[in-house]
């Protein structure tokens, strides 16, 4: 059967067994290249020629930024296989996203806030680009509560699915939103079809923060997952062997 | 490879829910368009769009030698532009570090009846290019809004 594979994956057991082999080597990536591009992008790449050392802070503001967008597309993604398929391996990934997604857009605003008063003069003002990144907020959070408030763990499953799948609209608005209107948010630096308006000498550190993020974010991801399938699946034989033999 | 019958059939609900919800909000969000814009354009104020003596934001880019400083105080008064229109602004506090001529900048204030923006804050707003002060000295034109006054 051609969707058989599609199927183990999403067996806990098979997931949890497979999953613990490679957390250790996430972890040891992750913790490299932030060390490496944090000490590059703060210690060695030169200033800017306008904003000083105060743009620095983009080495960890545009990774947050971009791991809280594509966090979303993963548990909405998550959340559509959960309700297609009724996978529990799914709806476990969709949940542990949430409070790692709404931790990283509350850094991309903090980290923003502090970058926007040296640079613009104000911490905060409510343009399109920093609002929609606000409701991006308030979607993790309101994914996380909905998760908490109902009993019923398929019905919260499905709930916190549907909420996830109506916010993705908002992705390609906080995207698109300093093109589309006038904002004080500049524009993209970092762009896929073409070249990037960065210096290379302070692209590469960037490119090596933002790949440590991802691999933080799969470590937290995984890590978060596997808790949240032991305890959804605590009957079960293969927890209780998981437990009592610790591994 | 064919899909389960009842899976297909929650597949297209799923695109279906999706589809509708992001119609619904893109209608709305378009309707609203011009809300969602931070600030006018110089050449809305040219249009006449622009309420008088309400409290608006303006942006453009400082049209360079435009900045005018008074002897005694921080009185301060700049041109800015989008290329099509210019706007007058008068401002007296404290302008941003970042704030330069042929940069830009975004003024919340009052339009006065003699078409001149009372301003009671200056944002600068910077672009998206980075780079080290050697490089930016040895290009030829480091202007954000130079020539085509981009805001």
């Amino acid at each position: 059967m051609a969707w058989q594979w599609f199927h183990r994956l999403g067996s806990p057991r098979w997931f949890y067994q497979k999953t613990g082999a490679w957390l250790p080597w996430l972890a040891l990536a992750s913790a490299v290249l932030l060390i490496v591009g944090s000490i590059w992008g703060l210690g060695f790449a030169p200033e800017d020629a306008k904003q000083g050392n105060s743009y620095r802070i983009i080495f960890v503001h545009v990774p947050a930024a971009f791991l809280a967008l594509a966090g979303y597309y993963l548990m909405a993604v998550s959340g559509a296989i959960g309700l297609i398929w009724k996978m529990k391996l799914a709806f476990a990934v969709m949940r542990a996203a949430a409070p790692i997604g709404a931790v990283l857009t509350f850094i991309a605003l903090f980290t923003g806030a502090i970058w926007g008063k040296p640079t613009w003069g104000a911490y905060w003002v409510w343009d399109a680009r920093i609002t929609s990144m606000l409701i991006l907020l308030f979607l993790y959070i309101g994914v996380m509560a909905l998760s908490q408030a109902v009993n019923r763990e398929q019905v919260a499953d499905r709930a916190c699915a549907l909420l996830a799948l109506v916010g993705t609209v908002n992705i390609p608005i906080i995207y698109k939103s300093v093109d589309w209107w006038f904002t004080l948010h500049q524009p993209a630096t970092l762009r896929l079809t073409e070249a990037s308006s960065i210096d290379p000498s302070m692209f590469y550190p960037l490119l090596t923060v933002i790949i440590g993020f991802y691999c933080m974010y799969a470590w937290t991801l995984l890590t978060h997952t596997r808790t949240l399938l032991l305890r959804r699946e605590i009957r079960t034989k293969w927890v209780q062997q998981v437990l009592t033999e610790g591994k | 490879m064919t899909m389960h019958p009842v899976r297909r059939q929650r597949l297209i609900l799923v695109l279906v829910l999706v589809t509708l919800s992001s119609a619904a909000v893109g209608f709305v969000t378009f309707a609203m368009r011009e809300n969602m814009d931070y600030f006018y354009a110089p050449s809305a104020f040219a249009a006449g769009e622009v309420p008088v003596e309400k409290r608006i934001r303006a942006g453009g880019c400082v049209v360079p030698g435009s900045l005018q400083r008074a002897d005694k105080n921080l009185e301060v008064q700049f041109v800015i532009t989008d290329g099509e229109a210019e706007l007058t602004v008068a401002f007296d506090k404290i302008l941003p570090d970042l704030f330069a001529e042929g940069e830009a900048a975004v003024i919340t204030g009052r339009l006065m009846p003699n078409g001149i923006l009372r301003a009671d804050q200056v944002l600068a707003k910077h672009d998206e290019t980075y780079t080290p002060p050697e490089v930016a000295e040895s290009m030829v034109s480091h202007k954000s809004c130079a020539g085509g006054a981009k805001i």
